[in-house]
């Protein structure tokens, strides 16, 4: 039984929240899920960035074996045995992907795994493994407390329950909020206190980049999915420059294994430059669309699937930020010709005639 | 081994428990356009170019079981131009000038490069210019021309029982690294090890036989890549 506590989405910071207010409820939910899935061994893989929280967990760990809530005979019932360890991360964000994930706890190089097979039939050191987030296992110790029905009644149809979003930007009150699914962007807007918004990325920056007309939407699963970051953009912040700066994210913490990802992800920046600084075209967002569309389909594991998303999503719920900066040719060449030639000439001693049209 | 069969391309075809996509397809005749993968080596997933789609979903052919109950489109346009934009990005992430190349003919990258019909280059050049690291009395290797296909790790470490080749860094910055700091030389490859020969670039090559086969008397001169495994259909 492991829990992915590796929580790197850009924005998001709600298991922090879980982890320093209440992580009785999600030991309790490892717990329960040991138990129903049969297993006696618990894993928190806690991302790199959390070690301050590491010897207060450890101290919630320790209570929990004196009370009898782990280790053999959990609550005196015979054969009920699970215990929890803690296994710090080392900074990567793809380990929040599952099979990673096995793999950087295993002690090897943080890269996904082939699958099939899941870590369901195969996963930590080769067993069955049930991985889940702290959120999930936390709802798990809720239910089983207060019941499925009072869990059932809340959120929409096909997103039960509440959802922990962790709200930051350009708004009066950042922070982590407990809100029932099916909350509109616009209520959640009133919420924190941004009623100027020009854009909010729900969902981190693998997620969607939301424009006001699209304000209406609503945070669940059937609409706006989210593992929980939110962020909030005002008027004043550049958009192409903060895709540039997601896109440059997931080039950095592309695993590099496969091909699509590890080279798409740096051309698409590298093109995204070229648009910034007056150098793109039409054909640009063109090619660049095709390549966000291979990307995406073709890459091995969720990084470089989602990676092309603040790309493609913009592209489509706010174009201009793209076209008010492509250049007025229909053709600008890549190639700077007088620097190219600039080592002939010295080696040849005299200067080229460039003819400027 | 237990047999069943699955739809490919529209037609019923066998394959036997534990087979790959592009094996069982391998056996059917049905070429699916690959890179990483190698016969005689385990799946790597690297490539990405032997994308299909199995009922209606983009899946790896080489990495992916075959089963029952799938329906498996391997020739579409849209998988097509998806391989064809990979190549391409392969192209730029290394520096490759085939008129001087020792396996042009041979090449399997440029040989697919034909297939898909790549032409005129449109992305962003990233070449990095890593020198190339001839210490080795037989082999030399040029990473400008390595596609990162991890065919010479599995190679090395599969068929050699060595480990002389590996993977290091992480997105572009990634590379193939020796078991040694002071270059090939140093590491325990042989000549006549599997991995030596195995690139399906000019990134790992054999010294003093580039030439041997005089360019247009290649393999690919004569026939393009993957009419061998189509061939057998007739
Ligand atoms: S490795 Fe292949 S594609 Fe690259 S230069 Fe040589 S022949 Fe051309
Ligand atoms: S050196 Fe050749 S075999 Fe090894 S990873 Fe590069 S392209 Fe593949
Ligand atoms: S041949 Fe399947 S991923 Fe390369």
């Amino acid at each position: 039984m492991v829990c992915n506590a590796d929580e790197g989405e850009p924005g998001t910071f709600k298991d922090r929240v879980v982890f320093t207010e209440v992580p009785d409820l999600l030991f309790e939910g490892m717990t329960v899920a040991g138990y129903a899935v049969g297993a006696s061994e618990g894993i928190v893989y806690l991302r790199a960035e959390y070690e301050y929280l590491l010897p207060g967990l450890l101290e919630v760990l320790d209570r929990r074996r004196r009370l009898g809530l782990l280790g053999r005979n959990i609550c005196g019932k015979e054969g009920f045995d699970f215990d929890v360890r803690i296994q710090m991360g080392a900074g990567s964000y793809v380990c929040g992907e599952e099979s990673s994930l096995l793999e950087s706890a295993e002690g090897r190089r943080g890269a996904p795994r082939t699958r099939p097979p899941f870590p369901v039939t195969r996963g930590y050191r080769n067993q069955p493994t049930a991985l889940n987030n702290a959120e999930t296992l936390c709802c798990a110790a809720r239910i089983l407390a207060k019941g499925a029905d009072w869990f059932a009644a809340q959120g929409t149809r096909d997103s039960t329950g509440t959802k922990l979003l962790s709200v930051s930007g350009d708004c009066a009150r950042p922070g982590t909020y407990e809100v029932e699914f099916g909350l509109s962007v616009n209520k959640l807007l009133a919420l924190v206190g941004a009623d100027e918004a020009a854009a909010v990325q729900v969902g981190g920056p693998s997620g969607t980049c939301v424009a006001p007309k699209d304000f209406g939407r609503k945070i669940c699963y059937e609409d706006l999915s989210t593992g929980g970051s939110v962020m909030v953009f005002g008027p004043g912040r550049d958009m192409l420059e903060v895709v540039r700066d997601f896109t440059e994210f997931f080039a950095e913490e592309s695993c590099g294994w496969c091909a699509p990802c590890r080279v798409g992800t740096e051309v698409l920046l590298r093109m995204l430059d070229e648009i910034r600084d007056g150098r793109g075209t039409q054909d640009h967002l063109y090619r660049m669309m095709q390549l966000g569309d291979t990307v995406k389909a073709c890459s091995r594991c969720g990084l470089g699937q989602t990676a092309v998303n603040p790309f493609l999503t913009t592209l489509r719920n706010m174009r201009d930020i793209y076209t008010e900066r492509l250049s007025a040719h229909e053709y600008v060449p890549r190639l700077d010709l007088k620097k190219a030639v600039a080592f002939s000439e010295e080696l040849a001693g005299h200067r080229s005639e460039v003819k400027e049209e | 081994m237990k047999k069943f069969t699955f739809v490919l391309n529209g037609r019923d075809v066998e394959a036997l428990e534990g087979q790959s996509i592009l094996e069982a397809a391998d056996g059917a005749g049905v070429y699916i356009p690959r890179l990483c993968y190698h016969k005689d080596l385990l799946p790597g997933g690297h490539c990405r170019v032997c994308s299909v789609k199995v009922n209606g979903k983009v899946a790896n052919a080489c990495t992916m079981p075959a089963a029952d109950w799938m329906v498996v489109d391997t020739d579409t346009e849209e998988l097509n131009e998806y391989r064809r934009l990979i190549i391409e990005l392969l192209f730029v992430e290394g520096n490759h000038f085939c008129p001087i190349c020792e396996k042009s003919g041979d090449c399997e990258l440029q040989a697919l490069a034909y297939k898909f019909g790549m032409t005129a280059p449109l992305w962003p050049t990233l070449s990095k210019n890593p020198p190339v690291d001839a210490s080795h009395p037989d082999v030399f290797i040029d990473r400008n021309r390595c596609v990162l296909c991890g065919r010479c790790v599995r190679a090395s470490r599969e068929r050699d029982g060595k480990s002389v080749f590996g993977l290091e860094g992480r997105g572009i910055r990634t590379r193939i690294a020796l078991d040694s700091l002071d270059g090939l030389g140093m590491t325990a490859l042989g000549r006549n090890d599997a991995a030596a020969t195995i690139c399906p670039t000019g990134s790992l090559v054999l010294k003093r036989v580039g030439f041997t086969t005089p360019y247009g008397a290649r393999a690919y001169d004569k026939a393009p890549i993957g009419s061998e495994i189509e061939k057998k259909e007739e």
